[in-house]
């Protein structure tokens, strides 16, 4: 389903993507964690090009990301992206938000695309905010509704970069619930993350990075408990017992 | 003894000030001045938008001439782009051009490169990743800056373009220099012809002025609070 093989990045001088290999299969939940400035964040980024690769190829849903050719617009609308920062339209009303894309991208009717919409927003619970505007929604709210926008195009994978890292603790496990049921459903996703109960749960890989490069990639019961990389053992020691 | 000041040259030629030698003649003062403010306001928008949008283009080969363009305009002072437009266009067009369609064209010219620096400002100020989540959906560019980036960022723009209108409104005094008949003309015909009265008639079309700048900034104002509503992103 997605597919990494030799793909570099450069920020400037940062090499913040050396040589990544990854190969992700449908319906695979793949949690990616690592340390800040790991390239984690620009790792899932460049699935939708919302970052350009330099190198290397990567293929995704059959389709090469980085050729000209590739129609970006379409591939994008099999990827749902969801953001650290939420990023609703502040001026369109929830239901407003999840419409827009379908409408105007999938050419869907008004009618069904807001009955689309009542359903996503039923399965993320909150069918009482249709009307609301984002700013009148608590952050675990937002985060459900862009997860619901995501959503409504239909994608056959799911790209996630830091969910919860925005969100009060008492908000983390709504989301979470969210994206656990959306896991058992069978969809192909992409985590950055670093619930570790998440991972534990949810994932059928995680993949360690650092400094631009994946240092371990192994089933999350194994990578819990006997993390190969000197830098893997420190960071989960550091994230799972932070007063450390 | 005359009073101080003698207010009767204002009210014997009081529609003049307003209407010019309207119906019988030319539309003049107050209400030409309001012509050529909305009428340059309205052509600037239009302008401004498109010069605004492609200075902030992706593509060097429109970003840097438009820049150019705009940077032009306002390193000009509007009483020489107004000349120029009043010399150039005529000969441009082949055929003679109303005074005060040259100060329109000039007036519209000027302030569109003001309003496409507002509406860069205001593109510019909405948050990356607005764009983002609506290309992530799949939009294309200009559909995200259609449905996402612009609603956002004229809210945003709306105050400054108003005070952009009131400096417009201002601005058409300029078009006396090419004898368009608007309100400071008219005064300045007045004056001439009462020769003793200075004081009363430029008192009096300031005035007019303020009246009508005060009430569109206090409209501002309201909206700027108004739209006080995007404090959450």
């Amino acid at each position: 389903m997605i597919r990494f093989e030799g793909v570099h990045k450069w920020f400037g001088n940062l090499h913040v993507l050396n040589t990544i290999n990854l190969h992700v299969r449908q319906g695979e939940v793949v949690v990616i964690c690592g340390p800040s400035g790991s390239g984690k964040s620009t790792l899932i980024r460049t699935i939708n090009r919302l970052e350009p690769i330099d190198k290397g190829k990567l293929i995704v849903d059959g389709m090469h990301v980085s050729d000209q050719k590739t129609d970006i617009n379409r591939l994008r609308t099999e990827i749902g992206f969801v953001f650290q920062q939420f990023n609703l339209y502040p001026h369109l009303t929830v239901l407003r938000n999840i419409t827009l894309a379908p409408i105007k991208v999938r050419k869907v009717g008004k009618k069904e695309a807001q009955e689309q919409a009542m359903a996503l927003l039923e399965r993320v619970g909150l069918s009482e905010k249709r009307d609301a505007y984002p700013s009148q929604l608590s952050g675990g709210e937002q985060q459900r509704v862009a997860i619901a926008r995501s959503l409504a195009m239909k994608p056959r994978i799911m790209l996630f970069d830091e969910p919860t890292s925005a969100l009060d603790p008492e908000m983390i496990g709504e989301v979470l619930a969210v994206m656990k049921d959306l896991a058992e459903s069978g969809m192909t996703m992409c985590v950055v993350t670093h619930e570790m109960g998440f991972a534990r749960e949810v994932a059928d890989r995680i993949v360690f990075m650092d400094h631009g490069v994946i240092l371990e990639e192994r089933e999350p019961a194994a990578f819990f408990t006997s993390p190969q990389h000197a830098r893997a053992q420190q960071f989960l020691k550091q994230i799972l017992s932070p007063m450390h | 003894m005359d009073p101080w000041l003698d207010f009767t040259v204002i009210r014997n030629n009081l529609t003049y000030f307003f209407i010019g030698s309207y119906p019988h003649g030319n539309l003049g003062g107050v209400a030409l001045t309001l012509y050529l403010a909305v009428t340059s306001c309205v052509i600037s928008f239009v302008g401004g938008l498109i010069l605004g949008l492609l200075s902030v283009s992706r593509h060097r080969a429109i970003r840097y001439p438009t820049l150019a363009v705009i940077n032009t305009v306002r390193g000009v002072p509007l009483l020489m782009v107004i000349f120029w437009m009043y010399f150039l266009l005529p000969s441009l067009l082949g055929h003679p051009v109303p005074e005060s369609r040259t100060v329109i064209a000039a007036l519209a010219l000027f302030t569109s490169a003001y309003m496409a620096e507002i509406v860069r400002a205001g593109v510019e100020g909405i948050p990356r990743g607005q764009t983002e989540a609506a290309l992530a959906t799949g939009l294309r560019p200009w559909q995200a800056l259609v449905y996402v980036v612009l609603p956002q960022g004229l809210r945003n723009m709306l105050p400054s373009f108003v005070n952009q209108f009131v400096s417009l409104i201002k601005d058409t005094s300029l078009a006396y220099i090419v004898g368009v008949s608007e309100l400071t003309q008219v005064a300045t015909q007045v004056n001439n012809r009462s020769m003793v009265h200075p004081t009363e008639i430029f008192f009096f079309i300031a005035a007019v002025y303020f009246i009508i700048c005060f009430t569109f900034t206090s409209i501002s104002r309201r909206l700027e609070s108004r739209l006080a509503w995007r404090k959450s992103i």
